[in-house]
């Protein structure tokens, strides 16, 4: 058979996966009117984002035409540019409230730690299907030093929330690529055990007091738990159906900060209640169903890995994002996918699911 | 190699495990969720409420005060003040200098106020400068387009506008103090003071605090987390205090403080039918209004050291040797106690003698007044016939015929500023000399000296009762309190009177009295009054010393005393008459008492007032 005789309809012509696209919009529609209404009714602002979307859209649509074979054989190459780039950071990096991060690139701002959220997974899935799944022991060593370069260096910022991202993908391309039972208990006993290490040794005083915070937010009410207090009264006083649209007092009389960005959950759960938070983490599931559909469809392991990586990882940012305006985990930098305000993990975001749609509409429809 | 099949369906498994696990994690942000919105609801919705709900307390104004015809004696009057809202003016420096042009601001006090600036909220108004004149608050309205951000705030501040004239009676408010606050805390009503800066610290405006203050209201803003008003949400207007009216007559008064003329002493005037107060006066008196708007320590040490005291209430505080004005009620005592009657008769040679001793106690006349009745021995004051009456009777007698009276008590005055002056007994001396008494002492009680003082509102509550023949009333200055549609005239409190034994002896005295009033000082009057005089001496005079008022210094001179009343048939005012180091009481009270008793009888409309 060849795909001659398959009729395509204009959007796999165009390689857009409709569902997929539809989730998308509805959380960007979404985030904007929360924005319009956290961002303090400030028109500039709701114009910014919207250029933002348009923007990622279009680059969603642009990747969205490069043949996953494309990916697969840059992958590597564009991994070690990216870890290049990491030690430029580490070198010269620009210091930006406490983190180095950004590198300058004279014409632009540039944060190396987006490129790998990307080309790590893909990087990760070319590794890994390279041999016959599930994967030997043997060359869970190599994943294992992938993994941890950028992971580290990323961490090393310090850029936790980026860096918990990163290792997530890559250990999600491990897991579903059917890592045995074994190895994954072993490797979530040594994560267990590590966790003092990282305590003692890998985190900054600023991560410890976040984590303290979190377990005592009222401690230091003003200070530390300022943000998390705020929060959780903002969410708590929304009750079942909310404030109302514009009518959020936590948001609207800025007692609640970073209302527009990581925080912009509070805002949800302050303005539309119980309600809202329920629907917002429908379209979420919704979301992350389909990605899973598009991966378990996909004709290769790599694509397979690629597309359930690029999906679970998306779940991460709204665990760790809502975990952590809700309480219940500590204070990490992690925006609420697709709704905060800002543009650079939206352009990565959408990278991703550019990705995902090129997955699903570049098959070849041949039966193996 | 790679067996696609079982990698397709191995990752199928692993994808449908991961996606329980994301229904999962989800189910334990809703559980999470559904604690805080559901659960914990009315918790949170509370304390967003107390992020944003700020209660502003709003100051009651305060009552006024009237006298009796409804005479304004205590008001609120508005005062401006310039305030600047820091946030709105760019430059403070140049706008205070391009302001001084128009409203004079010394340097310091441009200093003082950049300084208070930098601990001030940048959106709350901060007060530049008090106490505007109205060309002030004119010529900076004509030109406050040129200043943004600042502007004329209106409050109301206490003035009275007899100045000095009835300080003691009314007193004054003043700002709260540490120990103001604390007596509020203690009595539980510092909650209604949230607003209130100011509390009546004398008088009337302290005594009466309660009535005057009011209820204050409140507003609930709503605020942003810098603590800026977004908007008013509710609003509960303060009650104001109550209006109340005095029983001083404006008019008395004021002939009062004219005829006292700064001179030190006192006068009382009381309406024995009720007990009211008419007029109380203490000179020399001060401005309250210095205090309301927080006197300088300068101005206010002076006042403290002034030898002749100011900041005493003489009316009720200045405690004074009563002397022969005490007479009528010692003679009272003796027709009760039978010691006289109305016919004894007595032999003044111009002293008196203790049996079988020599020392002799002289009577004011050197010459003596011959034989002298109990009506006589009123008229001209014989001192002799009051020894050998104090003699006979014994001092503790008299004590507790003078208790009734109010002698030695506190009369119950509706001011805290009141002393309770001494009516001596043998127990009295014991406890506060630890010494006995001698039968000297009692002749000093005799004629009002000796331990004997009373305060100027004790004579005239003792000359009221004689006046009433018993009947006995709390002296007050309070008649009556105005609510919302009606005045309430506060209750009178009287008291048990006092029964004699035989009650034509009030007759007897009260004629006496009487017939002193006409003899001299009141011969000419078109009304029927009645009188003693009475002159304390500051000083012991030695038995054969001449009492010279001329070569002793001013301090040491005697103390004139009065009290009367009219008319004698029906007595509408009872008077007590002090004037300290003025010398002779008949001389020197006397005029004062006769010109407020024409003053208070003789006016036009006099039934129309009543």
């Amino acid at each position: 058979m060849s795909t001659q005789n398959h009729r395509l309809n204009i959007w796999q012509r165009l390689h857009i996966d409709l569902p997929l696209l539809f989730g998308i919009l509805a959380l960007m529609g979404f985030g904007l009117f929360v924005i319009y209404s956290a961002g303090g009714e400030d028109l500039a602002l709701m114009e910014r984002q919207l250029v933002r979307m348009g923007l990622s859209l279009v680059i969603m649509f642009i990747v969205a035409q490069i043949n996953p074979e494309v990916l697969r054989r840059w992958a590597f190459p564009i991994y070690l540019a990216g870890i290049v780039l990491l030690l430029g950071v580490h070198f010269f990096g620009e210091i930006n409230k406490g983190a180095q991060r950004w590198l300058n690139l004279g014409f632009m701002e540039f944060q190396p730690s987006e490129l790998i959220k990307l080309a790590f997974p893909i990087t990760m899935a070319w590794y890994i299907s390279k041999f016959p799944l599930p994967p030997k022991k043997r060359y869970l060593a190599g994943a294992g030093v992938l993994l941890l370069i950028p992971t580290l260096l990323i961490a090393k910022q310090p850029d936790l929330g980026t860096s918990i991202l990163v290792a997530a993908s890559g250990i999600f391309v491990l897991f579903l690529s059917g890592m045995s039972w074994a190895i994954v208990g072993t490797f979530i006993g040594g994560v267990l055990a590590m966790l003092p290490v990282l305590w003692f040794f890998l985190m900054h005083d600023y991560q410890r007091t976040r984590v303290l915070t979190l377990l005592d937010p009222e401690k230091d009410p003003l200070g530390a738990g300022y943000h998390i207090i705020q929060s959780k009264i903002a969410i708590g006083s929304g009750g079942m159906w909310g404030k109302g649209w514009l009518d959020g007092t936590q948001s609207q009389l800025e007692f609640l900060p970073e209302r527009h960005t990581d925080f912009i959950f509070a805002v949800i759960g302050e303005e539309f209640g119980l309600i809202g938070s329920l629907l917002l983490l429908a379209i979420y599931l919704y979301v992350i169903g389909r990605g899973l559909v598009i991966a378990s469809r996909a004709q290769t392991s790599f694509a397979r890995l690629l597309a359930g990586s690029i999906t679970l990882t998306f779940f991460v940012y709204i665990f760790v994002n809502i975990g952590m305006v809700s309480g219940l985990l500590p204070v990490v930098g992690v925006p609420l996918p697709l709704i905060s305000y800002g543009g650079t993990s939206m352009l990565t975001l959408m990278t991703g699911f550019g990705i995902l749609m090129s997955i699903h509409t570049h098959r070849r429809f041949i039966d193996r | 190699m790679h067996d696609h099949a079982a990698e397709a369906s191995l990752f199928k498994r692993r994808a449908l495990f991961t996606f329980a696990c994301v229904v999962i994690l989800l189910g334990i942000l809703l559980t999470n969720l559904y604690h805080l919105q559901i659960l914990s609801y009315t918790d949170y919705e509370t304390r967003s409420n107390d992020n944003r709900i700020r209660v502003v307390p709003v100051a009651p104004s305060r009552g006024l005060i009237f006298d009796r015809h409804g005479k304004l004696l205590a008001e609120n009057q508005p005062f401006f003040s310039l305030e600047l809202i820091p946030e709105k003016v760019k430059d403070v420096p140049a706008v205070l200098a391009e302001l001084s042009t128009l409203i004079p601001l010394s340097a310091d006090e441009q200093e003082d106020f950049q300084k208070s600036l930098k601990y001030h909220r940048r959106f709350k108004p901060l007060t530049l400068k008090n106490r505007l004149s109205e060309s002030e608050v004119a010529l900076f309205s004509v030109n406050r387009h040129r200043f943004p951000g600042i502007s004329v705030v209106a409050g109301l501040k206490r003035h009275y506008p007899y100045n000095g004239m009835m300080t003691h009676a009314l007193g004054y408010v003043g700002r709260i103090n540490d120990r103001d606050r604390a007596a509020l805390q203690r009595n539980d009503l510092w909650k209604n003071y949230a607003a209130t800066k100011d509390i009546g610290k004398q008088g009337i405006e302290k005594f009466y605090e309660n009535l005057l203050h009011g209820q204050p209201g409140h507003l609930e803003e709503e605020v942003n987390n810098r603590g800026r008003t977004i908007r008013t949400l509710k609003s509960v207007p303060p009650v104001p205090g109550q209006d109340i009216y005095l029983t001083l007559d404006l008019k008395l008064q004021e002939k009062a403080v004219e005829l006292l003329n700064g001179r030190r002493g006192s006068v009382v005037a009381i309406d024995p039918r009720d007990g009211g107060i008419l007029a109380m006066v203490s000179s020399p008196t001060y401005d309250p209004n210095l205090f309301v708007h927080g006197i300088s320590s300068k101005a206010y040490n002076e006042l403290l050291n002034s030898r002749s005291r100011p900041l005493i209430n003489r009316a009720t505080q200045g405690q004074y040797a009563p002397a022969s004005t005490v007479k009528p009620h010692l003679a009272l005592l003796g027709l009760e106690e039978k010691t006289i009657t109305a016919k004894t008769r007595v032999w003044d040679p111009g002293f008196w003698q203790i049996p079988g001793v020599e020392r002799k106690y002289r009577d004011w006349k050197r010459w003596g007044h011959g034989w002298v009745d109990v009506n006589s021995a009123l008229i001209g004051s014989c001192d002799t016939y009051f020894y050998e009456l104090a003699y006979k009777t014994g001092v503790d007698k008299i004590a507790n015929f003078m208790q009734p009276f109010g002698f030695g008590e506190r009369t119950g005055i509706d001011i805290f500023e009141e002393s309770a002056g001494i009516m001596p007994s043998k127990d009295w001396k014991r406890m506060r000399y630890n010494q006995p008494w001698y039968i000297g002492d009692t002749i000093s009680v005799g004629i009002g000296q000796g331990y004997w003082t009373t305060t100027p509102i004790q004579l005239a509550n003792a000359a009221a009762i004689m006046a009433n023949k018993g009947k006995r009333f709390v002296p007050h200055l309070l008649k009556s309190i105005k609510d919302s549609t009606a005045k309430i005239n506060s209750p009178v409190d009287e008291m048990a009177p006092i029964e004699l034994k035989n009650p034509k002896n009030w007759e007897i005295i009260n004629n006496a009295m009487r017939d002193t009033a006409h003899k001299k000082r009141f011969k000419d009057a078109t009304y029927s009054a009645a009188m003693k005089t009475g002159t304390a001496q500051v000083i012991s005079v030695a038995a054969d010393a001449k009492y010279d008022a001329d070569t002793i210094d001013e301090h040491l001179r005697d103390n004139a005393l009065v009290i009367a009343y009219a008319p004698f048939e029906n007595p509408k005012i009872v008077l007590a008459v002090v004037l300290e180091n003025a010398g002779w009481g008949g001389a020197n009270a006397g005029p004062v008492a006769r010109a407020l008793l024409d003053e208070y009888m003789l006016r036009d409309s006099w039934e129309s007032i009543q």
